[in-house]
């Protein structure tokens, strides 16, 4: 076991990673990357309140999680990291270039975003980001819950992804 | 006249709709509530659903389905400025009956706690 999935999900802790993942992976601790999540105290509360007791939770910024990375490897539990987007998924993988696969398990619809599946919106910007990371030789596939299929970027960008 | 108050049953995919569709069938207090579903939103815009239906309704409680979940979170954001707002998680019906039924809100939580129960078979001897 080890840091298995890098996830990218704008509701970050929530039901689907908790439970949908955690329970059937076997998932003990998510470290949660977000700057601003970092920087706030009560962010980090608010985030808590939401992991069982058996899984444990860091919060790190960018910078902190690539100099954490490998001891997040290195740990003998299984665990997911979370960003809350896109832009912050790229600039972890831009500085950690050993990350090799990301899930993108949830993005909204916001004014600018079109419909990529059920859980994805792109804009134009977002999806050029995905396009970057895979260019770059990430795998990126969009998968909500372990039960479902991973599916191909590319696939997912014909908009032929899980309706 | 003022419309009564109704407070908000938000969660996963159809879980409030269910729930109302229940307290109608048991006791025809469907009435009492408006159901909120975070099925396809963003964070920002659970929160501002959730706060746009609480000043329409004058909303006092929100029941949710998981503490985890992103309803809990919006919810909690909401107390950060309207602290009045009480948050019940991990809500089934049993607690969301006995309050809409006139029940206390921590005597219906307790009665929803003491709901849960597991029930093994026995083979017939």
């Amino acid at each position: 076991m080890t840091l298995e999935i890098f996830r990218i999900d704008d509701r970050l802790v929530h039901g689907q990673v908790v439970v949908g993942w955690g329970q059937p992976c076997s998932l003990g601790f998510l470290v949660l990357v977000d700057d601003e999540v970092a920087r706030s105290e009560w962010e980090k509360e608010l985030y808590r309140m939401g992991v069982p007791p058996e899984m444990e939770i860091v919060f790190d910024s960018v910078e902190s999680a690539v100099a954490r990375l490998a001891g997040y490897r290195a740990d003998a539990r299984a665990g997911m990291l979370l960003t809350g987007d896109i832009d912050t998924m790229a600039r972890l993988v831009a500085a950690a270039p050993d990350i090799r696969t990301v899930t993108v398990g949830g993005v909204h619809h916001k004014p600018g975003r079109v419909p990529r599946s059920r859980y994805v919106f792109l804009t134009p910007a977002e999806e050029a980001r995905l396009l970057e990371l895979a260019a770059g030789g990430v795998t990126v596939v969009a998968q909500d819950v372990p039960q479902a299929a991973a599916t191909p970027l590319e696939v997912m960008l014909r908009g032929e992804g899980p309706t | 006249m003022n419309e009564p108050t109704r407070d908000i049953i938000a969660g996963h995919g159809t879980y409030a709709a269910g729930m109302l569709s229940a307290l109608e069938q048991i006791a025809g207090r469907a009435d009492r509530f408006i159901a909120v579903s975070n099925a396809d939103l963003e964070p920002g815009a659970i929160e501002a659903l959730l706060r746009a239906t609480i000043a329409a309704h004058r909303s006092r409680v929100i029941f949710t389905d998981l503490s985890a979940g992103s309803c809990t979170i919006a919810a909690r954001r909401i107390q950060r400025d309207q602290p009045g707002l009480v948050l019940v998680t991990g809500a089934a019906l049993p607690t969301i009956l006995s309050y809409a039924c006139g029940g206390d809100l921590l005597k219906s939580v307790e009665q929803g706690r003491t709901a849960l129960t597991v029930v093994e078979g026995k083979r017939d001897p």
